[in-house]
């Protein structure tokens, strides 16, 4: 009995060892070069759609797409740096890019653009070209550029009589005291200080604020500039016209549509998200514009936008440029544009029709002509963090703005202190 | 050793960069108002989270135990069900439960006439929230424990205390518990030591939302230390944690070695 039961199990265990053997047999051995791009967002999302092609026109290289969300990306990269396992490349938003540049993580690229044919600098728009460049060296090729503009309800604009957009602060106010006075259950704009620090910074931008002082190592937050900037954020949730309590948007496309408010402060991808989310009955109630400005023209906005990088550690440092030309090229920046609406960096692209003629993006092209850029320091994300902790205490009036300012000041100067040393000692 | 140290992302650059600063990191870090939010929150979890998961998971094993329960077995898999669930797809389900116009949760206090809370978004409530999502993942774990433990009281106690006429909850208190003693003590120190490191829930459902009111320790330590790097910082962090740990579950189990004699 035992010995039949023995050898019936080692029969199958020597059966599932052939059927195993086998599948590993049959396997094809794969010996294209695998370049690992990882992208974030909603772009990881859709740039894996644009690799078939470039495989067809370079059979040698496979490339390997990891998507990774926004919220995780900074501490992912900084993990793989320092456990020596970074991808080949990776789309790097330009604010980032001081920080990595820091570290050495990424190649300077000057040596490849110098031999390219594709990739020159006069095809991109000169602010965001400068973004990338760090003591004259050069740390990645713009891939699509980010900017924030005012999204807003066409119909909701016209029943308080604005049959054009706010030009001025003056008249952005009147209209969001008009939209709430005819309607007080709902909102004339939505700032999510749960997690955007963008509108506080923009606001900064507008009134002229340096944001840094001394070469970047202190705080200038509490400086006039700023302290005006964060009053007039303060007025949107002390007048009711901006909600305080952000957690009751969990869909911010379905709360547009239903009109719990009237405008947002995004940036370019919500042109598509828009597009495919909003209704069709509301397709012809929407609309994008450049931002208002303190005085009557255009207020500046971020100068963002993300870049692909190669990382130093990548053994395939030359597939990885044969895939940022590929992307470089026009007819994939056009291309990226439909799946995703991020703009492109390429200048030429801008001339297809269909960015020429999107009414949606060419307020985007108005608006990328007044950006500025922030501080080129590599605390600047975290720096940027502490801002949106601080703009939540005040919209939810748990400080005044003086008493934030001052705080932010405080955490700021003790986060630069290292660049202070740094800067003093070398 | 990290935590002498001011290792952060220029030190990531160039090891050269890193400084021996001794004890500044813990001086800053006793200085800095978002540790102290981040302590009080985390011992508000283990004050009102730890007795309310013991209590539950008492109150479960008793009843799975008690000859007048059916079905033992299908209450004791759907109570423990939610410990082993993933936390990621679980905390998805409960954000929604806890939205302020279209969650379950709210629609079943409008139904007794409790107006909405916004239970993620109010700074107030957000950390209930939380605790009662934590106690419900977890409590089953205890659960199971605890059943044990009764298991292990022998029944001619019982049966002595009903022939001395004990009345109805006399046995509970003079027989059960003084019996479950060692077990709640075990249960107690490993709730603790575990809800002092309170960090999945927060990480996923309020990052650490709204205004650090469901900051927890584990979470800001994993802030400063991988997403901006601060790793002599977070290292400091770390070990205050550990010595409060310490402290916390020496005197925990001096205190109910000293109840119990």
């Amino acid at each position: 009995m035992a010995l039949t039961k023995a050898i019936s199990l080692f029969v199958t265990l020597a059966g599932l060892g052939c059927v195993l053997f086998c599948a590993g047999c049959g396997s094809k051995r794969d010996t294209r070069t695998e370049v690992v791009f990882w992208a974030f967002g909603q772009e990881g999302e859709r740039v894996a759609k644009l690799m078939p092609e470039f495989e067809r026109g370079n059979p040698g290289i496979k490339v390997r797409v990891q998507m990774i969300p926004w919220n995780a990306a900074h501490e992912k990269l900084l993990t793989a740096f320092a456990g020596q396992s970074l991808p080949d490349m990776c789309q790097l938003g330009n604010t980032w890019i001081p920080e990595f540049s820091l570290l050495g993580a990424i190649e300077d690229l000057r040596v490849w653009v110098a031999r390219s044919t594709n990739v020159h600098g006069s095809s991109y728009f000169p602010g965001i070209w400068d973004t990338n460049m760090i003591d004259s060296m050069l740390f990645g090729v713009p891939w699509y550029v980010d900017t924030r503009v005012l999204f807003y309800r066409t119909d909701l604009f016209a029943k308080v009589g604005y049959t054009k957009p706010p030009r001025s602060w003056s008249e952005w106010f009147d209209l969001s005291a008009k939209l709430k006075r005819r309607d007080p259950e709902n909102y004339a704009i939505f700032f999510p200080t749960n997690n955007e620090f963008a509108p506080p910074l923009i606001l900064g931008l507008q009134m002229n604020s340096p944001l840094l002082k001394d070469h970047n190592t202190r705080s200038d937050f509490s400086g006039k500039e700023f302290v005006e900037a964060m009053r007039a954020f303060h007025d949107f949730f002390k007048n009711g016209w901006a909600p305080v309590k952000t957690t009751q948007i969990v869909n911010v496309y379905q709360s547009f549509a239903e009109g719990l408010y009237a405008m947002y402060i995004t940036g370019p991808w919500n042109i598509g998200e828009f597009s495919r989310r909003l209704p069709d009955s509301l397709q012809d109630a929407w609309m994008t514009t450049p931002l208002p400005g303190p005085d009557s023209s255009i207020g500046v906005s971020l100068a963002g936008g993300s870049s692909l990088v190669i990382f130093k550690p990548s053994k395939h440092k030359p597939e990885v440029w044969k895939v940022i030309e590929f992307l470089s090229e026009p007819p994939q920046q056009l291309e990226l544009y439909r799946l995703t609406g991020d703009l492109p960096a390429r200048m030429e692209a801008w001339k297809d029709s269909s960015l020429a003629s999107n009414k949606y993006a060419v307020p985007f092209f108005e608006q990328l002509k007044h950006v500025r850029a922030t501080p080129k320091v590599p605390e600047w994300e975290q720096i940027a963090q502490k801002l949106r902790e601080y703009s939540e205490l005040i919209a939810m009036d748990r400080m005044t703005v003086t008493q934030a300012m001052a705080a932010l000041d405080r955490d700021v100067d003790l986060i630069l202190e290292k660049r202070r040393w740094m800067l003093s000692g070398q | 050793m990290l935590s002498f140290t001011d290792f952060d992302i220029y030190s990531l650059a160039n090891f050269a960069n890193a400084r021996i600063i001794w004890f500044k990191n813990y001086v800053e870090l006793f200085q800095d108002p978002l540790f102290w939010k981040a302590l009080k929150n985390t011992f508000y979890f283990l004050l009102v989270g730890g007795p309310l998961s013991i209590a539950l998971s008492l109150a479960a094993a008793l009843m799975l135990q008690s000859k007048l329960v059916r079905f033992k077995g299908l209450f004791r898999t759907a109570y423990f069900a939610p410990v082993v669930t993933t936390l990621v797809a679980v905390a998805v389900v409960w954000r929604f439960v806890y939205h302020p116009r279209y969650g379950i949760l709210n629609y079943t206090l409008s139904l007794i006439g409790i107006g909405p809370v916004d239970w993620l978004g109010d700074p107030n409530w957000a950390m209930p929230a939380i605790i009662l999502m934590a106690v419900w993942k977890n409590f089953g774990y205890n659960m199971i424990i605890f059943i044990a433990g009764l298991q292990n009281i022998p029944e001619e106690l019982y049966e002595a205390a009903s022939i001395d006429g004990a009345r109805k909850l006399q046995p509970f208190w003079s027989i059960t518990v003084p019996m479950l003693a060692p077990t709640t003590l075990f249960i107690t120190i490993i709730t603790m030591i575990g809800y002092f490191q309170l960090f999945a829930e927060p990480y996923v459902m309020t990052q650490g939302g709204p205004l650090n009111s469901t900051l927890s320790i584990v979470l800001l330590m994993y802030q400063r230390g991988f997403r901006w790097w601060n790793m002599g910082y977070s290292a400091a962090i770390a070990f205050v944690l550990f010595a409060i740990i310490l402290v916390g579950g020496v005197a925990q189990s001096r205190t109910q070695r000293w109840v119990g004699t």
